[in-house]
């Protein structure tokens, strides 16, 4: 292998790429800039209906551009509908949410990375077989448990079953495997106690990949739907995914400029926080998914 | 040291046992300790549900005995064998089947085309072509349910006002049975391709150059090289990609509950969305721990034997 190497030794695999200008990679910069706007155009749809005022849904042929941009469904949202709770609600719930993962996980993904304890092999397997456990499975036990704690239709009900996850142990466990032993030990011998070593010297360490693991899962409760669904009754307690859906599926659901203004109300922030964070997203993405 | 230590292992854990057992009790308090909030959450909402899910699958469980869960009836596997003569939980695993098979290689095939155009076929703007292809998936299903349904409205929607600028008049997508399950299908693909995308760029980018080098020294092609070099380089990231899509697909409920509601005639209702209603609209939780039960199932078996028959042909 290496004999093979040592000539070619800064070629990369991008060398046969073909040569600029070439009529063939201009047919794949083609190619995928018609991908690009299949998919960057329903997300303009969306955009430019929540602007059209009512009237312009009913003229045939229908506009893609507004004639007359108003704002009016996004007032009629924040009006009429209760918006504000709606994304108070999936603000607060995402940010509880986000904070246990954040903390409870990484701590399991330390004693399983650097400690020896009995029982360790078990809560390893129990994190395992978990794993690829389908949603539905869950739900309705949870549904009964929290309605014997009176906890249907609060944020508890909301946040408790999502405080950790299975996804964030491999995370950072796989990390933190590669911190080295022998910073831990010198810490131990100048008489620092485990948890002062994992919050002093871990946590920092392990800070890029709590970004990576705070990110997605804030977007997993954002977008989140068929729990809340069931756990919140009443409007009051709606997410923005529960409330847009029940008005998608109700008397609303002819109500097209609205509706899409729902959705950029629900969309926006997402892409806000992809477009600062892309990179965080996709490859963590990347090596996790591989590694996992 | 370490040889005489094994050989007389009876003797030497003799010796050191009061030691090792005070100094192993404390570091199983530490490992416990660290472990606690994690075990309880995970415990209580996560591995004890499962168990409670079976247990339920073989009850009445229903809306009355929700206040008294102890006191329900149980029914022995009455719930199992009213599934299988039951056309409509037939026609949901049907549907859901429908929507694994084409779906997910479809999913997959152009996920692996625009992975390999982006980290083969061009030098520039490559990160935003992958921040385009990207952001369905960070977004809202439901969000992207309820554009879509607006998208492919017969009378105002963007689909059919193209297709009648070119003289076509378009069909009602979502009110036809046959073509209501392809468009979610559509829907689907356009917004997982990006996942499929991104981890295939990751795989593509550990396969050593060398082998692309030697391949084309061997006269290969673009295709010879994609299809002798590419192809069994990925084959781990496809297995992967592979299980944890059809996983995810098994799972189908929001395209259909706010596109649909699963008609029309049911051509749309999946296994989620029927454990769904009988669960939530007609409170027959126990019936509908069943249809959970017999999805797990499925799940588990399938991603089994991806592993096992792909591992082995490899």
């Amino acid at each position: 292998m290496t004999a093979i190497q040592a000539p070619s030794g800064g070629r990369s695999a991008l060398d046969d790429m073909p040569a600029k200008g070439s009529p063939s990679r201009i047919w794949i910069y083609a190619g995928l800039t018609l991908g690009i706007l299949l998919m960057v155009g329903p997300f303009l749809w969306m955009l430019l209906g929540s602007l059209k005022p009512q009237a312009e849904f009913l003229v045939n042929p229908p506009t893609f551009l507004p004639k007359n941009p108003t704002i009016d469904n996004f007032t009629r949202l924040f009006d009429q509908l209760d918006f504000p709770r709606f994304f108070f609600n999936s603000s607060l719930v995402a940010v509880a949410v986000t904070l246990g993962n954040v903390l409870f996980c990484p701590m399991l993904g330390y004693a399983l990375a650097k400690l020896k304890w009995r029982g360790k092999g078990l809560v390893m397997g129990l994190v395992l077989a978990t794993l690829m456990v389908p949603a539905g499975i869950t739900l309705i036990p949870n549904f009964v448990l929290m309605a014997n704690l009176n906890l249907v239709n609060t944020y508890p009900g909301l946040i408790l079953p999502f405080l950790v996850g299975p996804f964030g142990v491999f995370l950072t466990r796989q990390f933190m495997y590669g911190i080295p032993d022998e910073l831990l030990e010198a810490a131990r011998i100048d008489g620092a106690n485990e948890w002062r070593i994992f919050w002093g010297i871990v946590l920092p360490i392990t800070a890029p990949v709590l970004a990576t693991l705070g990110i997605l899962t804030f977007l997993g409760s954002w977008n989140s739907f068929l729990y809340p669904l069931v756990m919140a009754q009443e409007p009051d307690m709606y997410t923005l995914p529960v409330a847009l859906a029940t008005f998608a599926t109700g008397q609303y659901q002819a109500d097209h400029g609205m509706l899409m203004a729902g959705s950029v109300v629900l969309v926006l922030p997402v892409l806000i926080i992809f477009i600062l964070f892309q990179r965080w997203i996709t490859e963590g993405i990347a090596t996790t998914g591989l590694k996992g | 040291m370490t040889a005489p230590a094994l050989s007389r292992r009876g003797v030497a854990d003799q010796a050191t046992r009061p030691v090792s057992t005070r100094r192993g009790w404390r570091q199983d308090l530490t490992g416990w300790a660290f472990a606690a909030p994690f075990v309880i959450l995970f415990g209580v909402f996560m591995a004890l549900p499962i168990l409670i899910s079976f247990l339920l699958s073989f009850t009445s469980f229903g809306l009355r005995d929700l206040q008294n869960p102890i006191g329900t009836t149980f029914v022995g596997a009455d719930n199992y064998t009213r599934l299988l003569s039951d056309g409509k939980f037939w026609k949901a695993l049907g549907n859901t089947f429908y929507f694994v098979a084409v779906g997910v290689p479809l999913t997959l095939a152009i996920g692996l085309l625009i992975a390999s155009a982006l980290s083969r076929g061009i030098s520039r703007f490559r990160t935003v072509f992958r921040v385009g292809y990207y952001l369905p998936v960070i977004t809202s299903i439901v969000a992207i349910a309820v554009v879509w349904r607006f998208l492919l409205n017969p009378d105002v929607g963007l689909i059919n006002s193209v297709l009648r600028g070119i003289g076509i008049s378009g069909p009602d997508w979502l009110a036809s049975p046959a073509l209501a399950m392809p468009s979610i299908i559509a829907m689907a693909v356009w917004r997982n391709l990006g996942f499929a995308m991104v981890v295939f760029i990751a795989g593509l980018q550990a396969i050593p150059a060398v082998l692309y080098e030697a391949a084309s020294i061997d006269g290969a092609g673009r295709w010879q090289s994609f299809r002798y070099v590419t192809l069994p380089m990925l084959r781990p990231t496809i297995l992967f990609m592979l299980v944890i899509t059809t996983i995810g697909y098994l799972q189908l409920f929001e395209e259909p509950f706010v596109m649909t509601d699963g008609g029309p005639l049911d051509a749309t209702l999946s296994v989620t969305m029927y454990m769904y209603q009988q669960g939530f609209e007609f409170f027959k939780q126990g019936y509908a721990s069943a249809v959970a039960y017999v999805l797990f199932v499925i799940v588990a078996v399938i991603a089994f034997l991806q592993f096992r028959f792909l591992r082995e042909d490899a």
